[in-house]
């Protein structure tokens, strides 16, 4: 049956049939398809969303999203481009939850839920946030700043129903309030709390009653300084977790506290994802032994004072793990033991952990050369290392043709081949070639155009794309730019790509979230010719150096180079928000 | 930096800042492998056969490659490009041309691509060593000027990409143990629970250390460390003084005489109630446990010590 007849059929369903039906598709973009299929899906779909998901705050605006979705009860935004989180993005560039939370609330939205990624939440935001929505349960905050501990305090204490309170990666100023103690005696409900971000201390007592009253609790993860004793008092409360971060993790073994400690994990039958370690001494580690043999997720990412040897003999536990975030003090021997013990192992991130050249820790391609070969699941890598060859990449991708995300980061942005000294080319063709399913990729080393023809060529699902010192000319970007029909999100910084690639298919772009190009060979002038032309698109051009001199004509030569420029789809025009230093052409 | 070396950090100023080890482990690397290793790399896709063949293994040394590099930060091929290429039929063959053809027109530009689907191997590798020496001799002056744009990693703004909290992990190993341990109640109340990393400074050198003094068994083994810790960078400093390119990296002279009073530098360390005391004067093991930072002073500035009295007491201490 074709769509039209289907269509046609599907039309004489009462509204409540077809809501119904839309009720099992959970993804976004299934949504967002059937809601293109006529109006009358489109308006059934628009008012039974409640889900609703904006990968750039900035392409639209609040009083859009509430027109379409006034049943909207979570909302994931996000803010900032992913470069920001390296620094290249300076402060007050934008990226403001506030607005959204305001008209939602004047709106009467019944927010439940809300994701913010890389956006700027302001004390006042929480504020507003706790005491504007009844319902709300779920606050989870990724890589954003601005806010105090005297926001969360209002979280704490406002938000009668709150189920999830997850702060991954903050930015926190720590005003040494007692936001913890803010939880009143009758908020039982929490399931997820997450404050290992924070850098100050929090109320212990607090915490113990607080874990205590919630039999719901499954996922805690705590900051540095909550001492092992107090780990150890909670885990007896809350044996149920399934998803721990330690605090603090030293003492001395032979102490009471430890072997209180050590039993009270092996009553922890539920934990499945582990992580923390924000202070360790390696000779605690025994005490996690008993649950590693159940663990499905490691992150050891933020505790390089692990050796190697006390890593490795804790991987040997660990044979079920599918997630594992180390940092490069395994070494190539570590991974190795990974390759041989951990064969469910679906996604592993690979840290450096020393990037003065302190010590002799670090890996090489030998290391990912043998958890390609020795793990069949593997899907998904962040891998940075010192040396790479070509001759790895090919083993690697011939090993693994299930890559879904593949980012490879050599410390050295423009290292060549370690044993051939050409271009690691070949090696991220051969990646490109063999993953069919590949959607986002990260290129380092020693790179020439070639590397973005074979892209362009391979990667047909490739949706985002990361590029630092590559390439050798505008042909490099134009490869991608033609050849990747799924992308969304380019970003590249330091490569000799020009107005003639930027230019050439300027309608592409409204196929895609987001372009950064900083430190490359576009011009004012070529961007102001794409912004010309292209009235849906937001071309921001980022002056750091430029704001408040009145250099007039010289700062606004066509010639001159841009040194950073980020443009995005938008239905709303220009932002009312830019700084001074953030030009929108 | 007269070997070749598989050192892939660094341009060759901040190499004399980059211990020894990494040059050793290069080595010992590279020469296995490449004399060994004759590349011929096969990828069977679908309805076309690629073959990756290198034929000029050796040909760029590595401080070749580190001078034509940083002519400017976007490599115009300065190694031998012979990467024969035969992909599958679908793609225009005038879309590739292997890149030795831009350094025959001397310049990072985009090079016409005419046809060049067989390059002539002895052309293109004549060509290219030209290209290379007039690159090269170009770049002999240019190596300070913008060896700034190759720079060592963790200078270049926003490289490697991690997240700043990260950077902060990845700088201080052992994280913050150490140096809160007033404000950390389990830290001083149990014994033996520290994390050994202790911060390391010496006279004249701005930038401190950390090591980990559970790894050095003895005093002996612990001046060394300090020796090969601080030897590079001391050179570093007097070279930038004197203001002449660096040759040799990771020179300069043995620091001594640490423990006995004897050499320019002594060694000392802060207790856990904050005195300076002098290393070697109690067992090693007592001195793990007590000692919370370490000094290399310049001895000259030591009030003096008979060198009698204090050698016999090391001499009795310094077991193995």
């Amino acid at each position: 049956m074709c769509l039209f007849q289907f269509q046609s059929v599907m039309n004489y369903f009462p509204e409540e049939v077809l809501e119904h039906v839309f009720d099992f598709l959970t993804s976004h973009r299934d949504r967002n398809t059937v809601s293109l299929v006529c109006k009358s899906w489109y308006s059934v779909e628009r008012f039974s969303r409640e889900k609703v998901f904006i990968g750039n705050c900035y392409a639209v605006n609040p009083e859009r999203l509430i027109a379409r979705f006034p049943r909207l009860r979570s909302l994931t935004l996000k803010g900032k481009p992913h470069f920001a989180d390296f620094n290249l993005v300076p402060d007050g560039w934008g990226g403001h939850v506030y607005p959204w939370i305001e008209a939602m609330a004047k709106s009467g939205i019944n927010l439940e839920e809300l994701k913010l990624k890389r956006m700027v939440v302001s004390d006042e935001s929480l504020e507003l946030l706790a005491k504007s929505f009844p319902n709300f349960k779920s606050l989870v905050l990724v890589s954003c700043e601005g806010f105090t501990t005297v926001g969360l305090a209002a979280i704490a204490s406002n938000c009668r129903f709150l189920r999830e309170l997850d702060l991954q990666e903050n930015e926190v100023d720590d005003l040494k309030g007692k936001w913890l103690s803010c939880f009143p005696e009758s908020c039982t409900s929490l399931v997820s709390l997450n404050f290992a971000c924070l850098k100050g201390e929090v109320n212990v007592v607090a915490l113990e009653r607080l874990v205590a009253r919630c039999p719901n609790l499954r996922s805690l993860r705590l900051n540095h300084t909550v001492p092992l004793e107090v780990l150890q008092k909670i885990l007896v409360r809350a044996p149920q977790l399934s998803d721990l971060g330690t605090g603090s993790f030293t003492h001395d073994p032979d102490s009471e506290t430890f072997i209180k400690l050590k039993n009270a994990m092996k009553n922890c039958h539920s934990i499945r994802s582990l992580s923390g370690f924000l202070d360790v001494n390696g000779r605690c580690l025994p005490a996690i032994y008993p649950i590693c043999i159940s663990l499905t997720s490691l992150n050891l990412s933020y505790a390089p004072g692990i050796f190697s040897n006390e890593l490795i003999k804790l991987i040997c536990h660990c044979k079920k793990i599918e997630r594992l975030w180390i940092l490069d003090t395994i070494g190539d021997k570590g991974l190795g033991v990974v390759a041989n013990t951990c064969k469910e192992l679906q996604e592993l991130r690979v840290f450096p952990s020393d990037l003065y050249g302190v010590g002799n820790t670090a890996v090489t391609e030998e290391g990912l050369v043998a958890i390609s070969a020795g793990c069949p699941k593997l899907n998904s890598i962040l891998y940075f290392c010192q040396q790479m060859t070509n001759a790895a990449l090919i083993t690697v991708a011939k090993n693994c043709p299930n890559f879904i995300r593949f980012r490879l980061c050599t410390l050295d942005p423009i290292v060549p081949d370690a044993v051939t000294n050409q271009p690691l080319d070949e090696g991220f063709g051969a990646i490109v070639q063999s993953c069919k399913r590949l959607t986002r990729l990260s290129v380092s080393g020693l790179l020439t155009d070639q590397v973005f023809l074979y892209i362009g060529m391979y990667a047909e699902q490739l949706e985002m794309l990361s590029i630092a010192f590559a390439g050798d000319s505008d042909k490099g970007m134009l490869y991608v730019l033609n050849g990747c029909k799924k992308l969304k999100k380019l970003e590249i910084r330091d490569s000799p790509f020009g107005n003639m690639a930027l230019l050439s298919d300027m309608g592409k772009y409204e196929t895609m979230r987001s372009l950064w190009m900083s430190s490359c060979e576009v011009t004012l002038g070529g961007c102001k010719t794409l912004a010309e032309k292209m009235p849906w698109l937001n071309v921001e051009i980022i002056n750091e150096h430029e704001a408040g001199e009145g250099e007039g004509e010289a700062s606004c030569d066509d010639r001159h180079r841009v040194e950073k420029m980020y443009l995005y789809r938008t239905l709303v025009g220009p932002r009312k928000d830019a700084p001074d230093f953030v030009w929108t052409l | 930096m007269g070997d070749y070396s598989r050192e892939d950090e660094g341009c060759p100023q901040l190499f004399d800042l980059i211990p020894k080890w990494a040059t050793k482990r290069g080595e010992e690397r590279s020469h296995g492998i490449s004399e060994e290793r004759k590349l011929e790399l096969r990828l069977g896709p679908p309805g076309g056969e690629w073959t990756v063949k290198e034929s000029n293994t050796a040909a760029c040394g590595e401080r070749e490659r580190d001078r034509l590099l940083s002519l400017g930060y976007f490599p115009a091929s300065p190694c031998p490009q012979n990467t024969i290429l035969k992909p599958p039929s679908p793609w225009q063959q005038h879309h590739l041309h292997p890149s030795y053809l831009h350094l025959q027109h001397g310049q990072g530009q985009v090079a016409v691509s005419k046809e060049s689907p067989q390059p002539c191997s002895n052309r293109a590798a004549a060509e290219q060593t030209a290209a290379e020496k007039k690159a090269f001799s170009a770049a002999n002056t240019a190596v300070n000027n913008t060896a700034q744009k190759r720079t060592a990693p963790a200078s270049v703004v926003g490289w490697p990409p991690i997240r700043s909290f990260r950077k902060n992990i990845a700088s201080k190993p052992a994280s913050d143990s150490t140096d809160v341990a007033p404000s950390k109640v389990s830290n001083s109340v149990e014994n033996g629970s520290r994390t050994p990393f202790v911060k390391i400074n010496m006279d004249g050198i701005p930038i401190g250390r950390k090591i980990d003094l559970k790894v050095y068994h003895s005093y002996e083994k612990l001046s060394y460390a300090v020796d090969e810790l601080f030897r590079g960078l001391i050179a570093a400093q007097k070279k930038s003084c004197d203001g002449g390119i660096t040759g040799e990296g990771g020179g300069g002279e043995m620091i001594g005489g640490l423990l006995d009073g004897s050499g320019e530098y002594t060694l000392v360390y802060e207790d856990h109630e904050g005195d300076r005391m002098l290393v070697g004067d109690v067992p090693w093991h007592m001195f793990v446990s007590t000692v919370k930072r370490l000094r290399v002073l310049k001895s000259s500035k030591l009030p003096t010590l008979s060198h009698g009295c204090k050698q016999g007491k090391l001499s009795v201490n310094i077991k193995e």
